[in-house]
């Protein structure tokens, strides 16, 4: 039977409620979201906290809103929400197709988006989306708000920035004109973590090349950008050859481990061939975008 | 820690201990044992029930957790002796043999059609893939929860087991009381 060890329950009833139990409790408080990472590693003992504080009541932090040029999104916005979202579809698919494979439709109705980012696995499949955005992490504590960029927001394995009196607050994902995105995961079963997965988000400028481009692997020993493919793909049309370079780079650029899941090799290839699949999808979703885009301009001119 | 919560409608208060599982608080203290403790870790979803409304597997949410939320197991499918739908599909399609997994397949069928009364075989697989079935080959529990998708009021027939409690074993006080 696995049970966590003993510790001392609260919940927090707001946010600077939660802020202020993380003060009073210190160092061996921790707080609890979804539970789906944190009471698995506490029944392992891989955590042990003395104070566990939930803050499944701050729903204040349950929201998606698009706010002129960002979406923003609260930190307990469950997956769930996030797959079923139409806003979220049709800005940014890429979270869609991520969270159609993230876990299981029941573990999704608990997870929470900030619960999966603090967690910081290398194997979790938002984190490299948020990174493929560029996303925003909106972080609180007891001297005010921080905003960190993905890359300062992950430090490592398992480790973020998110102070031990901070929490984080928001994720916010600034919205581009004329883009698509995708992401694409492979797994051995419904529910594992990913052998392998790629996420990639265009941009086309207005004579169809493009203008901005980001790809990013999970699993694969990566800081989770390949930087190495994005000047390839600047200024060029989108066209399978390209695709098949960039995903060529981003075999070279992983750095995959061996394990349960899959040796060395295999993880190379699916890294080149998830690259591939995904910029293909995210260019065809920039054209659709471009083209409405277009039609939207032609209407108000 | 004291908590408070409704399972099938009942209300139910219990001195706890923060790191009981809500499967265990379930089984061990209310002795509602439909609910199954399979894997622990998240995988088979045989200790799935319904917290407002939405399926959770239950060994990995605390009873803390749950306290001010309604639960429902599998013991509150039934209406008395009148079957759910859902229950009356698995009769009607096969959807067992060992039983194990069938509180929490018959829970997540229960939810999915609450929020889509007419889903599609795809959309079934889809919603019970987080949970494991080693019997089946999970074919019938598409189509028990397909019969209950077509047969929303359910048959006439009635629950052959309409005396087993669907409530939570009262403690010594709410009896006295």
């Amino acid at each position: 039977m696995q049970i966590p060890a003993p510790f001392d329950y609260v919940r927090a009833s707001s946010v600077d409620n939660a802020l202020a139990l993380l003060d009073r409790y210190g160092a061996e408080s921790r707080v609890v979201a979804g539970g789906h990472s944190l009471l698995p590693m506490m029944k392992l003992r891989l955590a042990r906290p003395e104070w566990l504080i939930d803050i499944n009541d701050l729903f204040e932090l349950d929201y998606m809103l698009v706010d002129g040029q960002v979406l923003r999104i609260g930190a307990m916005t469950r997956h769930t929400a996030l797959l079923e979202s139409d806003d979220v579809q049709r800005l940014f698919p890429i979270i869609t197709d991520a969270e159609r494979v993230i876990a299981d439709p029941i573990v999704r109705n608990r997870g929470t988006i900030g619960g999966s980012l603090c967690q910081a696995d290398p194997a979790e499949d938002l984190s490299t989306v948020c990174h493929v955005l560029e996303a925003v992490a909106v972080v609180r504590g007891p001297a005010g708000e921080r905003m960190l960029s993905m890359t300062e927001f992950h430090r490592g394995p398992y480790e973020t920035a998110v102070g031990q009196n901070e929490l984080l607050i928001e994720v916010r994902i600034p919205i581009r004109t004329r883009s698509g995105s995708a992401y694409e995961k492979v797994e051995r079963r419904v529910g594992d973590w990913a052998v392998a997965a790629a996420g990639a988000s265009v941009s086309l400028a207005a004579d169809g090349t493009i203008s901005h481009a980001a790809v990013g692997l999970t699993a694969v020993g990566l800081d989770r950008n390949v930087s190495e493919v994005d000047p390839v793909l600047l200024g060029q049309v989108p066209a399978e050859q390209l695709f098949v370079e960039a995903g060529r780079l981003a075999g070279l650029a992983c750095d995959p481990l061996a394990d349960q899941r899959g040796p060395v090799d295999y993880k190379r290839h699916l890294a080149d061939e998830l690259t591939r699949r995904v910029l293909r999808v995210a260019c065809s979703r920039a054209a659709t975008s471009a083209a409405h885009t277009t039609t939207d301009t032609t209407q108000e001119g | 820690m004291q908590i408070s919560m409704t399972i099938n409608g009942t209300d139910v208060t219990r001195e706890i201990e923060p790191r009981v599982l809500l499967v265990h608080f379930i089984r061990d203290d209310l002795r509602l044992t439909g609910t199954h403790w399979g894997c622990d870790t998240t995988n088979c979803g045989t200790c799935v029930v319904l917290m407002d409304g939405q399926p959770v597997k239950s060994c990995t949410v605390l009873a803390a957790m749950a306290d001010g939320h309604a639960i429902t197991t599998v013991e509150g499918l039934a209406d008395g002796a009148t079957l759910d739908p859902v229950q009356q599909g698995f009769m009607e399609e096969h959807g067992l043999q060992c039983g194990f997994c069938t509180p929490g397949m018959m829970l997540t069928a229960r939810a999915l059609l609450d929020h889509n009364p007419h889903p599609e075989p795809l959309e079934i697989r889809e919603a019970i893939s987080g949970q494991i079935c080693r019997c089946t080959g999970y074919a019938t529990i598409v189509r028990s929860i397909q019969w209950a998708a077509e047969h929303p009021a359910g048959s006439a027939k009635t629950n052959p087991e309409a005396d087993a409690e669907a409530t939570p074993e009262a403690t010594e006080e709410e009896v006295t009381a």
